[in-house]
Parts: structure tokens; sequence; C-alpha cells
């Protein structure tokens, strides 16, 4: 009785260990882990080792960090440093309302003033979005926010009731049931309609952060319109889903859990390779397939140019439609010259920009009329 | 309601324990029902038999992921063989629904029930009506035949190709392992079924789903695990075949493929090898066999720019 009160709060304390881990062993998970130990030899390393990682891990993910962890909790080994360095980029601002002219501070420039005007958001439309004033970005950043992305659909192998059609002789049958065995009409069906899915890989490399906040803010209000059909990602130096963290309705809250999510703000660009790591992990499994890609990237690739130009024709082949966004394309007399820019633009359905509000706005309708 | 309902099934659920399968098979170990799986040809590692031993003991539905062919579907049958059980089956795909999964009534039997009433002259609504939906009427789709059937294991298979929307009543019916069917009442499992749930990650599966189940994630065996499992299930391929093909997938899995071979694809190439009549692996033979290991043309190129002598080396590395 005493070994098994004791077995119980250390476990407990490696659950508690193993959440501060980053695995999400919640309180059920806990349970199924103390009722499985039940059933296996709690002074045994190993039955503990099996009974935590069955019942608290989720994922392939979490079974490295519950190594770890179980390593540091049992055995006393340190695990290596979590990462402390905060992001590059300071992505939470307290919003300024454009509107209200009275809160935007004592401090401030009176240019603060005018922007609520339409020909104002129109001009801004235009703006590239690294030459904006603090006050023009919130404004920007709201109207992002505000911007409704349509969807994009794909026929289903489902059938929905329809006029015309095929004839529906589930439907027809039940209605000559009710009607005592006369059959009075016919009943169609035809394929449902669904969404297709939407796959963002956002560069977040030095080269691009300028340009990361609002990009991944389209990303969010795309996420927002279809979460069950989307997905974002950040490539730099390495790939970070980030689809869990834009689920959040509220974009600041959304923005502020994605920048603490990515671990590589600003750093290098190692496109061909991550994009490999997305097709092996996620995109030939299905993610990708007779899906919408969206890469937003500057093509700099420190990498192989080779090795992007050949994941770049394997996601042209998975893919239903491959969009490219470059920013940088914006900029007069732009070339597509970087290596890794050429070697991608084969396999390239649609070459945008990117660079500013009404230039996201148009990659959005991209997107929904692929 | 729900707190109720909860305690009743678990009260349920604790009688279950007490007649088990477990009793009946004489296993109380993980180790123990890891030789009773060898026995079935299924050689599993201590972790995959300790997550095996825990879904009998806690009637928990196993959650497994991993690379295609590392033996997530054929667990499922080697459970099936050691339980002396059916093994259901479903297999899911996109637009799933409750119809093909759940149950469906048979409406042209009503139909001709209904037909065969009238001719015979009953004039009882209230009868008539009361037979039409009866149980013959119902056909059971294979969760609803996994209740209804004791013991059993049930296989779901490529769980994140159905769509989200099934994996809420999925977990319905993996909580409590009951059915409700509006026009009959509920259909609860005398015995909850040995349930295996299989995914290939093409998507995140939904968390509630995962939470129900115990998860484990299955690599691809060691090589001396993989030589055991060829000679275990061919038995005519000489043991010297068995290690060389081990090796060279083994060291096809380390290269950069699209497609790494799983243990399936290594079962495939040694039956091609011993329909061939070959007791060992040369450069040769592994060119005009390499569709069997190796299923995407980019993968072939690569190995066969590499020299397939580096993967099948004479001497066995």
């Amino acid at each position: 009785m005493y070994l098994l009160r004791d077995a119980t709060a250390t476990m407990v304390g490696f659950a508690r260990t193993l959440r501060a881990a980053g695995v999400d062993a919640g309180p059920e998970r806990v349970q199924a882990m103390l009722a499985a130990l039940d059933h296996l030899d709690v002074l045994d390393v190993h039955d503990v080792y099996w009974a935590g990682r069955l019942t608290l891990c989720g994922s392939e993910d979490d079974i490295s960090r519950y190594d770890q962890a179980f390593a540091a909790y049992f055995t006393g080994e340190r695990p290596p440093p979590m990462r402390s360095r905060p992001p590059a980029v300071q992505i939470v601002q307290q919003v300024a309302s454009p509107d209200g002219q009275g809160d935007t501070g004592e401090g401030e420039e009176t240019e603060t003033q005018a922007l609520a005007t339409a020909s104002d958001v129109e001009v801004l439309r235009e703006r590239d979005v690294t030459h904006l004033s603090s006050v023009e970005r919130d404004e920007v950043r709201r109207l992002l926010a505000l911007l409704d992305t349509g969807r994009a659909m794909r026929r289903s192998r489902r059938f929905a009731a329809a006029h015309h059609g095929r004839l529906d002789p589930g439907r027809t049958v039940r209605a000559t049931l009710r009607r005592g065995g006369e059959t009075s009409r016919l009943y169609h069906r035809a394929h449902r309609q669904r969404p297709r899915r939407v796959v963002l890989l956002v560069d977040i490399s030095g080269s691009m952060a300028p340009y990361a906040d609002a990009l991944l803010r389209l990303a969010h209000a795309v996420v927002r319109s279809q979460p069950r059909r989307t997905e974002v990602f950040s490539i730099g130096t390495r790939l970070t889903r980030l689809t869990p963290e834009l689920r959040h309705r509220d974009a600041e809250t959304a923005m502020a859990a994605a920048s603490h999510a990515i671990p590589d703000w600003s750093g290098g660009t190692r496109l061909g390779e991550e994009l490999k790591e997305f097709l092996d992990r996620w995109g030939q499994r299905g993610m990708a397939r007779g899906g919408i890609v969206v890469i937003a990237s500057d093509g700099w690739e420190r990498g192989d140019a080779m090795l992007l130009g050949e994941q770049m024709v394997r996601l042209h082949r998975l893919a239903h439609r491959v969009v490219w966004a470059n920013p940088h394309k914006a900029q007069p007399g732009y070339q597509p010259l970087t290596a890794g820019m050429q070697a991608a633009l084969p396999s390239i359905d649609d070459f945008v920009e990117g660079h500013s509000l009404g230039s996201l706005e148009y990659l959005a309708g991209v997107i929904c009329r692929a | 309601m729900g707190g109720l309902d909860r305690t009743v099934g678990q009260s349920n659920l604790r009688v279950v324990t007490e007649t088990g399968w477990l009793s009946t098979l004489a296993v109380d170990t993980p180790d123990k029902l890891a030789e009773r799986l060898g026995e079935h040809a299924y050689l599993a590692d201590e972790g995959l038999a300790t997550a095996c031993f825990l879904a009998l003991r806690m009637h928990r539905p196993l959650f497994l992921e991993g690379e295609a062919g590392v033996g997530k579907t054929s667990l499922a049958t080697a459970l099936a063989d050691v339980l002396d059980a059916p093994l259901i089956r479903l297999q899911c795909y996109e637009g799933l629904d409750a119809t093909q999964a759940l149950y469906d009534w048979d409406f042209p039997r009503q139909l001709l029930h209904l037909r065969a009433a009238e001719a015979a002259g009953v004039t009882d609504v209230q009868r008539i009506e009361a037979e039409l939906y009866d149980r013959r009427f119902l056909v059971a789709r294979p969760l609803l035949q996994a209740l209804e059937t004791t013991p059993s294991v049930l296989l779901i298979d490529e769980v994140d190709r159905a769509d989200d929307e099934f994996e809420a009543f999925l977990l319905e019916v993996l909580s409590d392992f009951t059915i409700s069917v509006p026009e009959l009442g509920t259909i609860r499992a005398e015995v909850p079924p040995v349930v295996v749930v299989t995914s290939n990650r093409t998507r995140e599966v939904h968390d509630a789903l995962k939470r129900r189940c115990l998860y484990h994630w299955l690599e691809h065996p060691s090589f001396e695990r993989e030589v055991a499992i060829i000679g275990r299930r061919l038995p005519d391929a000489t043991q010297r075949l068995a290690e060389q093909v081990a090796r060279a997938a083994q060291a096809l899995r380390a290269e950069d493929l699209l497609k790494p071979p799983g243990v399936a694809e290594s079962l495939d190439w040694t039956e091609a090898l011993v329909a061939l009549g070959a007791r060992e692996l040369d450069p040769d033979l592994a060119a005009v066999t390499l569709g069997a290991v190796l299923k995407y043309r980019e993968d072939q190129e690569r190995a066969r720019g590499r020299g397939l002598a580096a993967f099948v080396g004479p001497d066995g590395g």
C-alpha cells in the first residue's frame, strides 16, 4: 500500500516533468498510465517506461521528448538545454485602433491620424509592407485579419441529394416505403463538392523576415476560414508545423503562439531540404495530394538548388496546384535569377508577388480560385 | 446523466476484466504474449508486446502509427490468430459514413416484406411497422459486427483517410462500445472487441481519439529481428538469403529514398527470390528483382546509381 502511494506520487511528478518538456500529458492520460501500471511491474524500469510511453505520448514527436524526460527524471541525466532565445521578430504589439484617434498616445507623430478614409486604404494596399509606419502596419494587420479567403472546391466521392444526376436508390425506396409501397417520384443524387486542402509553407529566414509577419497573418486568415483543411508550416533551417498555433481565432494570440513555436527565426534557408522533409513526412502521405500548396519565399537557397528543383518536381506531381509567392518579385526590373528560383520555376503554376496588402489579397484569390 | 452512464460502463468493464481474454490464454506478462504472437509468426519486440498486453488487459484500443510496411495491419491478424477470434476489418476512406461503418437498413427486403404482408392481406398497420424495423432487416457493418461478435478483433485501418467527422462518432463507439439504433435501441458489446487502429499520418488524428487509445509508434525492426521475421514467415528461404535481404533492406533504409522498404517489402523480395530458386543474393539477382523492394523509379535509379553491389556485397558486409 505504501509502495503504491509512493509510486503514484512519483509517476504524477514524472507527468509534470513531461508536460514541462512540451508533451500534452493531461490528467486523462496520467490516469491511463496509472491504470496501465496496475497491470505491470512498477519496479521494472522497462515496464514503467512502456506504461508511460504508451499512454502519455500522442505522436512521433512526443517520443524523443519522452525519452529525454524519462532519462532526466529516473536516472538524473540532464536533458540538453531547451531553447531560451526569444524570437528575433517581435510580433505581438498593441494594435492602435485606426478610428480611435485619441488612444494613439501622446508621443506619436500627428501623421498617424488620417488612416480611415477609403482612398487611404487604396494607397496602403499597394505599399510594400516593409515601408509602413507603425500605425499603417497596424491598419494592414487589421485588414488582413478581416480578410475572408474563399475556398477552392473539388468533387468528393460522397453523394448528396440533387435535382438531377444519378438515381438515388436509398431515398427512392425509403420514400416508397413511407407511401406504403407506392413509387410516386424518383430521387437523384450527385457528387458533393468539398473544399480542397491548402498547405502554406512560409519562409521565415533572415532575407524574408520583413515579410514574415504579413505572410503569417495571411496564413492565419486562411486557417480561420477553413480550419480543418489548411496546414501551415514555417521553413527556414527547420520545418515547423504551425497549424495548431494558428487555429486560435484571435490574430494576436495566434501570432504570439506561432512566433513562440518557431525555433529558427531569421536564420538561413535550406529550402530544398525543408521541402523534402515536408514531402517525406506529410506531403507524400496525403497532405499535398490534390491540394493547393503555397510557398512564400524569395528563393534564396543556401543549400543545393538541384535538390530544390527535384523536390519541386515531386511536389508538382502530388499537388493540384503549386503557387509561389515572392515579395521581391514586385521590385521593378525583378528577374527570377537566384539559383533556387531558377530551379523551382518550371514546377510552379502561379508565380505571384506578396509584398503588399493588395498582393496578399490577390494571393488569397489565387488560392480560392485554384 | 453522462456521469451515470459512465459509471455503469465502468462497472461493466470491471466484470469483463475479470473474465477477460488473458486469463483464458494463461498470459500474465507481456513476454508471454510475445511468445504466443511468435507462435503465429508475428515477432513483437518488448514495446509492442507491452502495448498489446495492456490493450487486452485494459480494454483500450491500440493506436498504431509508423512507416508503411512495418507490420501494423498484420499485428491485427496475428492478434486474431492468438485469440482465435474473427478479424473484422474496416478500411477507412474519405467519405466513409455511418451507413458503411455502423449499420444500414435493408430497404429492398423491407419493401418485399411489405408487399408480402399486403398480399397476405395483413391489415394490422402497427404490427407491420413493428416488423419492418426488426433486427433481421438491419445490415451490420464492421463496427456493429464487431460489437455483436464475441470475441472479435476489430481492425480500423488507415483512420487518417476518413474525414474528421468520422473520428467523432468512432470516438463514441470506442468509448463505451455501444451503438444506438433509433428504431431498435442500444446495442452493447458483451465483451468489448480488441481494437487496433492504424494511421499513416496523412493528417493529424484528433487528440481526443488518441487519448482513448494506447499510442504506439512502430519502428523498422533491428537486423536480427528482421532476419528472424523472414525466417519465420518464409521457411523456404535459406538463412543466408534471409540475412542478405535483411542487411540490404537495412542499408536501403539508411539511403535517402522516397519510400524506404518496410518489412513487407523485405518479405516480398525474399519471396520473389525464393520463387526464382535463389539460395543467396547477388547483384544480378538483385537487379532483376529490384521492383519487389523499391517501388519508385527514382529510388531504383538511385540504388542502381550507387551500385547494387554496395547493398548486396558477396561477403554480406
